[in-house]
């Protein structure tokens, strides 16, 4: 199994390193900054509208190194969430307005203590409450197999990523194995009522580009992913959110490898639709990290772009005072904001 | 300029044809973006037609873009190199074909 960044001693696992190629460009043409950009349509500064999404980032430690992870996630990555940063978000669960609370990691389920925050959340009562779950965890050993069962006990709405509905394109983007697995993590799912018609259980797959381009159009991929899942496989599933890949991370790591990091680049930028930018996630969403930080994004939080606010973590929330926050905004940006955007839950334009 | 008659970077600034005839490249891409809309044919189904016939053009900047455009459609590379196949046999087809006419010369001129 290959390695994180950070295991590998890769410059890019230095955040900093990549703000600098994301600020600086490292091409021949010029690139129009992102903050410009929204500055043609007065958009700049960016500012959070109410908050409806808190995202927690329970570690990244993952089963899986998928090669475009903008986590930079994989077995080697030991940070995980604590009990004592989990109570102190509990707390603010308890008390914010957001009404949709995202788990997300790695993989989350590899979170010793994730069992009893998922139980500790559920009886908040939050209206939506999303697991991301990688789907190769359910099947990495026998202590998860009864996930689907826990999932359906506390209600959980499951998001899991699938980048094609092929086995070739799905293992080259996130390792050998993982396709047959993930296709028996979902008919799992499916026999407990996951993603049935008529059930309440919602089972949501996430598409990412295996490779340097955008989504195509998420309703004609998600027709498509249908089709072939239950053709194949008799798997039914929800919906499908078509999510771009942001210039960050491995993925930036592959980009540059590759010699595309500048055209990729340049089709975000083509593909830049201001409608976008007022709907963007981090105008919706705060993102905790692992040891209780906050952020703008789960994108941000990954390039150590902290919150432009006083308050910076989990134990000093105050909605309040983060609502009036200046939102961090880079090149990565782009990323969010091509063609139908880009979010968490798919487009959003 | 370019020592190269080919810039991958070039297809980027198709759309600045218009600057030197407005109104004649307007109506062009109009046209365009309306031919490629789902219509009696599915937009995937245009996309590996374009595919298919930026090959048989030669065209280099269409093969970059319609294999990118197919790519984010999920089409894929059996179906792309299907479609080029497509295009290779009507090529040698249509070249074929003119066999028909050398064989009717000869038969006409041969005793």
């Amino acid at each position: 199994m290959k390695k994180s960044l950070l295991a590998r001693n890769n410059d890019l696992a230095n955040t900093q390193r990549q703000i600098e190629i994301l600020s600086n460009g490292i091409f021949k043409y010029e690139l129009p900054t992102f903050a410009n950009k929204i500055k043609e349509t007065n958009q700049f500064p960016l500012h959070p509208n109410k908050l409806e999404i808190l995202q927690l980032n329970l570690g990244y430690m993952c089963n899986q190194v998928c090669a475009h992870c903008h986590v930079d996630a994989g077995p080697d990555r030991k940070e995980i969430m604590t009990l004592e940063t989990m109570n102190q978000c509990l707390e603010v669960i308890k008390k914010t307005g957001a009404h949709t609370l995202d788990l997300t990691g790695g993989a989350p389920e590899m979170n010793p203590n994730f069992r009893w925050f998922v139980e500790e959340a559920s009886k908040v009562g939050v209206k939506d409450f999303i697991v991301r779950s990688n789907l190769t965890i359910i099947r990495a050993n026998k202590k998860y197999y009864d996930l689907p069962e826990f999932f359906k006990k506390h209600n959980v709405h499951i998001v899991s990523s699938m980048p094609h509905w092929t086995r070739g394109k799905t293992d080259k983007q996130r390792g050998d194995g993982v396709f047959d697995k993930s296709i028996k993590a979902l008919q799992m799912l499916n026999d407990v009522g996951y993603g049935m018609k008529d059930s309440s259980l919602t089972l949501d797959l996430v598409y990412n580009p295996s490779g340097a381009f955008l989504p195509g159009d998420q309703q004609a991929l998600e027709n498509d992913f249908k089709k072939a899942l239950k053709e194949e496989f008799n798997i039914d599933f929800n919906k499908l959110f078509a999510i771009t890949n942001l210039p960050i991370s491995r993925f930036l790591d592959y980009l540059i490898a590759s010699d595309n990091y500048e055209d990729y680049m340049f089709a975000l930028v083509e593909a830049y639709n201001p409608l976008a930018v007022k709907n963007v996630m981090c105008t919706n969403t705060i993102s905790v990290s692992w040891d209780g930080f906050l952020y703008d994004c789960d994108f941000n939080q990954m390039l150590n772009l902290k919150v432009n606010s006083t308050i910076k973590h989990i134990s000093e929330y105050n909605e309040e005072l983060l609502q009036n926050r200046d939102i961090s905004i880079n090149q990565h940006c782009y990323g969010c904001t091509a063609g139908a955007g880009s979010s968490c839950q798919g487009v959003v334009a | 300029m370019s020592k190269s008659y080919y810039d991958p970077a070039d297809l980027r600034k198709f759309g600045k044809i218009t600057e030197w005839s407005e109104e004649l490249g307007n109506k062009f891409f109009d046209y365009y973006g309306k031919v490629f809309e789902e219509g009696a044919l599915t937009a995937r189904e245009k996309s590996l037609i374009a595919l298919a016939v930026a090959h048989t053009e030669h065209c280099p900047y269409c093969i970059d873009a319609y294999t990118k455009d197919g790519l984010q459609r999920g089409i894929t590379k059996e179906e792309m190199m299907e479609a080029v196949h497509v295009g290779a046999a009507i090529k040698s087809g249509a070249t074929l074909v003119m066999g028909v006419q050398m064989m009717n010369k000869v038969n006409k001129l041969e005793m």
